[in-house]
């Protein structure tokens, strides 16, 4: 760990949270339906949009209807990505590598992916996907699925803010804004800054170099930085290139990385501002982003520590930083990037819902890679997904609530609003889907040797974090993987695909139900036995409530993996 | 219900042309006014032929060049098989790996300890740049090939380290094809 390290850190966060207060007040405008200086350039494509899709744009929704339509158009969108996928070989259109149709088990794993705002990737996509898969089918699900993820969070807020009302919104509005006048412009302005640091843009077929000594070297490109912008924003994380961020084309230069990490985590933390501002409790958004803000901070110093450690088991090596050298675990890590961007950049792309990589974390030591996996088994709440993040965490502030009222023996009230039995079951619902089906697949998976283990590239405590991480990954709707893991096999990118389709709408389901419920509440005055949620108590309990679940739940599971390979390797013991 | 579909099926067609193609084309367009050669992929042209990209690695294995970092990218610095090598810190395979090329180097460099990066793999295997510690490392070698004074090599390798971004972004590098290519130059 340098001196420089924890400067980085320390800039990373300082613009962070000089971006979330003005970009939270813009979302909560945007939102809302107000006015924003975008409006006479956009606001004609807003109504257009409405217009074109048959969308009665003042028609408020209940709960249920609000799902049915989220439901309806993620089926509807997956469907065309699933049928882009097969037919790309036959449709040849923006296809420069005459690449062939993807086979079925895969479509559908990839098509489940991306409409989930997870972007597992079992394929590698410079040899399997054409330009216009990538752009229509890939990319297109990077803007929807943040905007999904956008409309449930806001849904959400709605509730706790309506007082004896029957609607959360208008589901197609909400994502239409959310896509017109955040997602796009950014993601334009922002793709070009990428191209000026090196980010490729093109449609041509693969570029053939003869390499100064005489070999031929085929360089894949394509559409790179348009995709790449709103991977990162959306917190999707399907890379471009098989090696995600690492690769220089998807990530050249330190620059690049800082306005990557800021794109994962800048819309999520902005969240908790709109938040506070649509509440009318702006202390309450501030705590909760306290809250994400401290367990960010712990896991960056955990696996920054662990990352700097040498290798126990090798000699004759360089393994401390110098000057001019990070040193430390290198392996799967680029220079540019050295031990500190590597361990953040990890850190961020697992507390938020993006899987991006720019190293890879299967070769991330014992304790790196756990903290890693960890943050995923946490619920990504830490900033979170895009949106995601946002409802995440208000279901732990539920829980939180909840707790706290039992402590001191009243009803829980959050922001004025009675939570009652309904809420919590809702509420534990959420909550309890996560673990069960990661832990059941997993199991299944590591008992069955010829479906399961014969994907594993690591033997030993190691192979059980694989696929532990693979179900984590997918349940979570992240997206980053323990890659070694050969997961294109039939049975694996069947189980993964509906592991995502569950951890996502079935985790999406409960919130509107929740949403719909605490909407048609009365609201009450807050009393001497109200618990407030603006306080740094209240920030310590929600910590508390977040890692306490996350560790019952997981602790077994890890220490059978990650920790149990730490200890075997500073024994001396590999595999 | 029957609305909802349909709903569903316009707002899908309507986004995919606004997100999936109007969205990317246009900033094809857009980029090949303002920044052509990024956009391209920042090929390197020699005698108006592709050697490679500045931003990726290729293989380098004679004694006149420096080496880059070991590549898992496909058969190595495969550049459309992009990957590491994925192997876990508790793999023998990785010990072995990595034990076999430092004890390789430290013999042809009377023993001295090797910077690390050079017998890792990168995350994407087509990482372009080596550390500053691992060029200095090769210049023994690449100027008793090249029937050069170390010094001037020395001098090469200063003149190609990139510092860390305004003195605090990512880590100082040097690429590796940029500074072969000014070793060609040079030897000419």
């Amino acid at each position: 760990m340098t001196i420089n390290g924890w400067l980085q850190f320390a800039v990373f966060s300082i613009v962070l949270l000089a971006l979330v207060k003005p970009l939270g007040l813009y979302l909560a405008r945007v939102l809302e339906g107000g006015r924003t200086w975008l409006d006479p350039v956009l606001r004609p494509f807003e109504r257009l949009i409405y217009k074109l899709s048959g969308v009665k744009a003042d028609q408020e929704m209940n709960w249920r209807e609000y799902a049915f339509a989220l439901l309806g158009f993620s089926a509807v969108s997956l469907l065309l990505t699933y049928a882009l996928e097969r037919l790309q070989g036959a449709i040849q259109w923006l296809n420069p590598q005459h690449l062939a149709g993807v086979e079925q088990a895969l479509a559908w794993n990839t098509a489940a992916s991306f409409t989930t705002n997870t972007n597992w990737q079992s394929y590698t996509p410079e040899t399997t996907m054409s330009y216009l898969t990538q752009m229509a089918g890939l990319a297109y699900h990077n803007f929807t699925s943040a905007a999904v993820g956008i409309a449930v969070a806001v849904a959400l807020i709605r509730g706790v803010k309506r007082t004896e009302s029957g609607t959360i919104g208008n589901f197609w509005v909400d994502a239409t804004r959310s896509i017109l006048y955040v997602l796009l412009p950014a993601c334009v302005i922002f793709a070009l800054l990428l191209i000026w640091q090196g980010v490729p843009q093109n449609l041509h077929p693969y570029t053939q170099a003869a390499t100064l000594e005489a070999q031929t070297q085929t360089i894949a490109q394509g559409p790179v930085a348009s995709q790449e912008a709103i991977k990162m924003l959306g917190t999707n994380g399907g890379g471009f290139f098989n090696a995600n961020s690492a690769h220089p084309f998807e990530n050249p230069t330190p620059l690049t990385n800082l306005l990557e990490m800021l794109a994962i985590f800048v819309i999520p933390g902005a969240l908790t501002v709109t938040l506070g501002r649509l509440t009318g409790s702006p202390g309450h958004g501030w705590a909760v982003l306290a809250a994400m803000f401290v367990l960010f901070a712990v896991g960056f110093t955990t696996i920054y520590w662990s990352e700097s450690q040498p290798h126990p088991l090798i000699h004759g090596a360089v393994q401390a930083n110098t000057a001019t050298a990070p040193g430390g675990n290198m392996e799967g890590k680029e220079v540019r990037f050295g031990i500190t961007d590597s361990s953040l950049f990890a850190t961020i792309t697992t507390d938020a819902s993006c899987g991006a990589v720019n190293a890879m974390h299967d070769s991330f030591t014992p304790l790196g890679g756990m903290v890693v996996m960890t943050n995923i088994m946490l619920g990504e709440v830490v900033f979170g997904g895009v949106g995601a993040g946002l409802y995440g965490v208000l279901i732990f502030v539920v829980v939180s609530v909840f707790i706290a009222g039992l402590m001191v023996g009243r009803t829980p009230e959050y922001l004025g609003k009675k939570i009652e039995a309904y809420d919590v079951k809702m509420a534990m619902l959420y909550v309890l889907i996560f673990p069960l089906i990661i832990l059941a697949l997993t199991a299944a998976f590591v008992l069955s040797p010829n479906i399961g283990l014969s994907a594993l590239n690591n033997a030993g405590p190691h192979g059980l974090s694989e696929i532990l991480y693979a179900f984590t990954s997918a349940v979570g709707n992240n997206g980053s993987a323990f890659a070694g893991l050969s997961a294109n096999t039939w049975w694996y990118n069947v189980a993964l695909g509906f592991a995502m389709l569950a951890g996502r709408f079935l985790m999406i389901v409960p919130v509107l139900a929740l949403a719909g419920n605490l909407a048609q509440k009365k609201s009450i005055p807050p009393s001497p036995g109200t618990f407030p949620v603006n306080t740094p108590l209240f920030t310590v309990l929600l910590i508390s409530v977040i890692l306490i679940m996350g560790a019952l739940t997981f602790f077994p599971a890890l220490s059978l993996g990650p920790i149990l390979e730490h200890l075997l390797l500073h024994a001396g013991q590999l595999f | 219900m029957h609305s909802v579909w349909k709903t569903s099926i316009r707002f899908t067609i309507v986004t995919t042309l606004l997100l999936g193609l109007a969205y990317p084309l246009a900033l094809t367009a857009i980029a090949h006014v303002l920044f052509p050669y990024q956009a391209d992929g920042s090929l390197i042209l020699k005698d108006g032929k592709v050697i490679g990209s500045a931003l990726l690695a290729q293989s380098f294995t004679s004694d006149q060049y420096f080496h880059p970092r070991p590549s898992a990218a496909g058969n190595g610095y495969d550049a459309t098989n992009s990957g590491g090598s994925n192997l876990a810190q508790s793999n023998k395979k990785l010990v072995d790996r990595i034990q076999g090329d430092i004890d390789k180097l430290a013999k042809a460099n009377g023993g001295k300890p090797v910077p690390i990066d050079l017998v890792t793999t990168s995350g994407s295997g087509l990482d372009p740049d080596i550390t500053p510690d691992a060029a200095y490392y090769q210049a023994a070698r690449v100027a008793a090939a090249r029937h050069l004074s170390e010094d001037t090599i020395n001098k090469l390798i200063a003149a190609h380290t990139t510092q860390r971004t305004l003195g605090l972004l990512g880590e100082p590098r040097v690429n590796v094809l940029e500074l072969n290519l000014d070793l060609d130059g040079l030897t000419k």
